[in-house]
């Protein structure tokens, strides 16, 4: 068993070989678009710990949140309704295999003529991109949930909420959990894409506006800064999944 | 938890407690029809032990769900205390064979046979009474806080039977539950059961595939058919109350017994092959 020290050490080991890594190959680059690990490091503390940072990274975050939550509602409310009905899913699946197959990206600019460069048409499209993972996951995970379990539910009369509550979702978590999971990669990417063609603030406008203007170190420093906050999200993630998920293991164990 | 909080709502011992009655079941497809309960009749009194054994494909799961309110019959009807099953009934439990996937894994034990209770909205003291009382009867006092899957195959059943036997049922309805257990867990719960139903004056149709569980167990076998289903016989199990893996199953009678019912299944079986059957 190991001990905590052993773990976290095994848990950084390689990130921070990596990262001692680039900086001593990138510490005499001269290439104007490498530049050192040292430049884009102080470039970092200049940019996103300044306190006007928070003007852009907090709305980038908040549009994230919102269209995430967006979608996850939709997708547990009509995901469990269709879950729970044959006949709703055979007139919804063929609809629904057209509009997963549309790269969300390419709505941007659909939304852009609609709503114009505010909040509104990026949260929409981050919701339309994370939401297909999540719905169809929630579907699968109410439709398989497992008949004996139905059928004691029936035995002992349990309906209505408290077998929604009871049975259909915690038999349905861990498929709505691997959507959850799909869908916030899908969310992060499109927040950051969303920002770089129209908007007025945020993490991705930030980052293409350090492009444009060819301030380089800033604009590698955004990129760092985007992977700490999936890293961040992904251990945030992984806490929920923690919550919900406590029993799955031990029961597939088991079976 | 004693004998008298099995319902005391049917006083008269002579009507019967479980009433089926002229029982048929035809599956409809679009391709075929199959008649899988042709005619089924029986009854059971008040704290009668009845075992139901069949050939395979007997339709004894059919019938036990049937019976269960489960599935609905094509024609005739199931009577329960006098009143007709149209659905499952708070006076009705049942113990599946697939133990594992009938408790919720995201429950311990002691919420699991809980839950039915909330349902039935008993209060919390009587709640927490119920379930301690039953988890002792099966033999799992200490087991309350585990999860399902950190018990074996055996004490997974207990739970199951716990959760029915908190349930207070008028009628205690068993498919083929020790049909997965290993035999010597198997005679165990056998005996298990046979104590609850002498503890709780019990009134339990069960269902086995296993002739010598069904003799051992019962105060009566009823004998199924081959598809299409009818009741052959019901016979009568004169063996006495006090009943022992290792005496009574070599007992003289016990062979008897045994051997009537096993000779009925097999002309059941070579009945069924021939032509005209459902299946």
């Amino acid at each position: 068993m190991k001990s905590r020290l052993a773990r976290a050490l095994t848990v950084f080991l390689l990130p921070g070989a990596l990262f001692v890594l680039w900086f001593a190959i990138s510490d005499s680059s001269g290439n104007f678009f490498f530049p050192p690990l040292r430049k884009i490091l102080s470039a970092f503390a200049d940019v996103w710990l300044d306190a006007g940072s928070a003007s852009d990274i907090v709305p980038s975050l908040l549009r994230l949140a919102a269209g995430f939550s967006a979608s996850l509602v939709f997708a547990l409310t009509v995901g469990i309704l269709l879950g729970s009905s044959k006949v709703a899913r055979d007139y919804t699946e063929p609809v629904f295999e057209f509009f997963r197959a549309i790269p969300p990206t390419v709505m941007i600019p659909v939304l852009l003529v609609i709503s114009g460069i505010g909040d509104v048409s990026k949260i929409v499209v981050i919701s339309f991109g994370c939401l297909w993972p999540m719905l169809l996951n929630t579907v699968e995970g109410v439709r398989s949930a497992d008949p004996v379990l139905n059928d004691t539910c029936r035995v002992y009369g349990i309906g209505g909420l408290r077998r929604l509550l009871v049975f259909t979702l915690p038999a349905a978590s861990p498929q709505i959990v691997t959507g959850m999971r799909t869908g916030l990669s899908i969310a992060i990417v499109l927040m950051v894409i969303s920002e770089m063609f129209a908007s007025r603030n945020g993490i991705g406008f930030t980052i293409i506006q350090f492009q444009r203007t060819f301030a380089i170190p800033e604009m590698w420093s955004g990129i760092l800064l985007l992977g700490l906050i999936g890293v961040a999200l992904s251990l945030l993630m992984r806490v929920v999944e923690l919550s919900v998920l406590y029993w799955y293991e031990g029961a597939r164990a088991r079976s | 938890m004693t004998a008298n909080d099995w319902t005391v709502d049917d006083q008269r011992s002579t009507s019967p407690m479980l009433a089926i009655r002229q029982l048929r079941k035809v599956y409809e497809s679009s391709d075929r029809t199959v008649e899988a309960i042709r005619d089924v009749t029986f009854s059971l009194r008040k704290g009668e032990l009845v075992c139901i054994v069949g050939p395979s494909g007997a339709g004894k799961t059919t019938l036990l769900r049937c019976i269960a309110g489960l599935l609905e019959p094509t024609s005739g009807e199931v009577v329960l205390a006098g009143k007709p099953v149209s659905g499952p009934s708070p006076g009705m439990a049942v113990v599946f064979q697939e133990y594992g996937r009938s408790l919720f894994p995201w429950m311990r034990v002691r919420q699991n046979v809980e839950l039915p209770l909330k349902e039935k909205g008993k209060p919390p003291n009587e709640r927490r009474r119920l379930v301690e009382e039953s988890l002792e009867a099966v033999g799992l006092k200490d087991a309350g806080d585990a999860y399902p899957w950190q018990l074996s195959g055996g004490m997974q059943q207990r739970v199951a039977i716990a959760r029915a036997i908190a349930y207070e049922p008028k009628v205690l309805l068993m498919d083929e539950p020790f049909a997965s257990v290993d035999a010597q867990t198997r005679s165990e719960l056998e005996d298990l059961v046979r104590s609850i139903w002498a503890r709780l004056s019990a009134t339990i149709v069960f269902v086995t595939h296993d002739i010598d569980e069904a003799v051992y167990l019962g105060d009566r076998v009823v004998t199924l058919s081959a598809s299409p289903t009818t009741v052959m016989k019901d016979v009568a199990i004169d063996l006495g109350t006090e009943r022992n893996q290792l005496e009574t199953r070599a007992s003289p009678r016990f062979g008897q017994l045994r051997g009537q019912i096993y000779g009925l299944i097999k002309n059941a079986k070579q009945q069924g092959r021939g032509p005209g059957s459902g299946m």
